[in-house]
């Protein structure tokens, strides 16, 4: 039994120092959130040949405590990193941990939403540099949570149904220099996981301008908040006299509409 | 041998747990010490705190009237234990019965304590009756989650009896019973025109920043019109100390005022909520009890609102 032991203690011990030995290198430093799930999404979300880096110009802000937890407001900033590409947000202790996936085509690289989350999680944004680095900035959020296992309103109501996809939009001339769009979709954005309510989600949104060149595209998955609220920031040199959104939810319904100044 | 060993073990383990678990919710002693603020007016005030596992819920003042013709409870407290304790202080001051326990509105901490009180003694307004059926479970999950072993044994119970605005005579007692909403959409404030002393229930909040889960502001500024004219010597508000003054629903106004101007403002300059809770309350409100915290609640309860009224008019705004 003893020896048993022993040895279970050497292999462990072993095991160990591979770990250290393999931490060594610049893309392997340890989760400055400190959460045990990092190695999961690691694996989950990233090749393992891929560079991962955890980098502080990766902004994502979130309340430390979120009461509501269906609608819990996250604003991703990754206007810091010379070139990032594409952006990947998730939470690791949801039980849907992917939240949305977006390209900045020519809007500036950030993205205000809000989210479900079921349980105190990080939430972290992986951001794609043209070199292929992903760079990686997080914050935790303490929730009692369920916002996940929960319907929306709206699957409970039919009158509402009529609205679906329904944009509401507005534009700013932001101080800074360029325009700020905020945009809200009517949608109950259920997750799958409410005992009988199917997933029902935004999957794709496309935001271009009048002329359609694109700015950014959005991949929305379901632990998006019900009746999402999406801030996008244009730069001053890729303002135009209008926009438009357009995009599906994953049953195939359309979303389409004009962004007027 | 070692597997039944190990399960007795634990079994041994689990009874020595519960009996200790038993033994620390005896021990679960909320202090409840009666103020006299008036003739036959008593008062608990709470800790100007958020609900934790530390005060058991006890953030809520509850308040009492003796008179000879029995005694009037104003709210009940947080828990079954929080009831069962304020009874017994209760009847430390005086013998007579208690013959009405008021709920003042449908938030957990105004009701929680009904199951110490005989069923037929509760009431409050149809709009909080219907509010504690609702909603009352929910709440006190959240309760359970939030102040735990303190709420052992807590269930809803729902008044049966609704009580209508107007006068209340209760043992020499000249009672006004006043219909308001914008804290939820049945608050109650009580006046007893005999001693001064206006319970005002959580339209009024003292030092304290004040809730909002289910506030209409502007229903509540007319409230807080309203209770200022009422020409009282005292006044209870639902959290924080008494006053003898009219300075807590000024301060309650100012903060609601500050409130829905800073999220009208914030909608319109096309704010993301981020941004609106970076947002600090200026300094007249710094002193506000768990001002920070209740700003961010706020935010997220309210500001959904305000981003929908400001996204759903059309045309360009310079920010």
């Amino acid at each position: 039994m003893h020896r048993v032991r022993g040895v279970a203690a050497l292999l462990l011990a072993s095991c160990l120092t591979v770990g250290a030995v393999q931490a060594a290198p610049g893309d392997r430093q340890a989760d400055p959130l400190d959460s045990p799930r990092w190695g999961d999404m690691r694996k989950e979300f990233f090749p393992a040949k891929a560079r991962v880096v955890f980098d502080q110009r990766v902004k994502v802000s979130a309340p430390l405590t979120a009461e509501n937890a269906l609608n819990v407001p996250v604003s991703v900033d990754a206007g810091a990193l010379p070139d990032a590409t594409e952006v990947l947000v998730f939470a690791d202790f949801n039980p849907i941990t992917r939240i949305v996936r977006f390209r900045p085509e020519g809007a500036h690289p950030g993205l205000g939403f809000r989210i479900k989350l079921q349980q105190s999680t990080p939430v972290r944004a992986a951001v794609k540099t043209r070199d292929g680095v992903w760079h990686v900035g997080g914050t935790w959020v303490n929730t009692t949570g369920g916002g996940c296992t929960l319907p929306s309103a709206g699957s409970a109501s039919p009158e509402w149904q009529k609205r679906l996809g329904e944009v509401s939009s507005r534009v700013w001339e932001r101080k800074e220099g360029g325009e700020r769009i905020r945009l809200r979709i009517i949608h109950p954005e259920d997750t799958g996981l409410a005992a009988g309510v199917p997933a029902f989600y935004i999957q794709e949104l496309k935001l271009t301008d009048e002329q359609g060149a694109p700015l950014m595209h959005i991949e929305g998955f379901e632990p998006l908040a019900e009746n999402p609220v999406f801030s996008v920031d244009i730069p001053a040199a890729r303002t135009a006299a209008g926009y438009r959104v357009s995009g599906r939810d994953n049953n195939g319904n359309a979303i389409s509409a004009v962004i007027e100044k | 041998m070692s597997i039944l060993s190990r399960a007795s073990r634990s079994a041994i383990a689990l009874f020595t747990l519960g009996w200790a678990l038993l033994l620390a919710a005896a021990d679960m002693d909320y202090g409840l010490q009666p103020v006299a603020i008036a003739d036959g007016t008593w008062v608990l005030v709470g800790r100007s705190e958020d609900f934790s596992t530390t005060n058991g819920g006890n953030i809520v003042n509850t308040g009492f009237i003796v008179t000879p013709a029995g005694v009037l409870v104003i709210d009940s407290g947080p828990s079954r234990a929080y009831g069962e304790q304020l009874k017994r202080a209760i009847a430390r001051i005086t013998d007579k019965p208690v013959t009405m326990v008021v709920n003042t509105h449908h938030h957990p901490d105004h009701f929680l304590g009904n199951q110490a009180f005989a069923p037929e003694s509760l009431a409050a307004l149809p709009g909080t009756i219907s509010g504690i059926h609702s909603e009352g479970g929910a709440f006190n999950e959240n309760m359970y989650r939030l102040a735990g072993d303190w709420m052992a044994g807590t269930d809803v119970l729902a008044p049966a009896k609704p009580l209508a605005a107007g006068p209340l005579e209760l043992g020499g007692h000249r009672l006004e019973l006043i219909a308001l909403d914008g804290h939820t959409g049945a608050d109650l404030a009580i006046l007893d025109r005999s001693t001064g002393v206006l319970f005002a229930g959580d339209l009024v909040f003292n030092d304290r920043a004040p809730t909002t889960p289910h506030a209409n502001l502007a229903a509540w500024q007319k409230a807080l019109d309203r209770l200022e004219g009422l020409g009282f010597k005292q006044i209870v508000p639902g959290h924080g100390p008494v006053a003898k003054d009219a300075a807590p629903i000024r301060q309650t106004r100012a903060w609601l005022g500050w409130l829905d101007g800073n999220l009208r403002q914030a909608a319109e300059d096309g704010l993301d909520m981020t941004e609106v809770l970076a947002i600090r309350p200026p300094a007249e409100f710094r002193r506000l009890a768990v001002v920070e915290a209740e700003y961010r609640r706020s935010v997220g309860q309210l500001y959904p609102a305000y981003e929908q009224q400001a996204l759903s008019r059309p045309g360009r705004n310079a920010r």
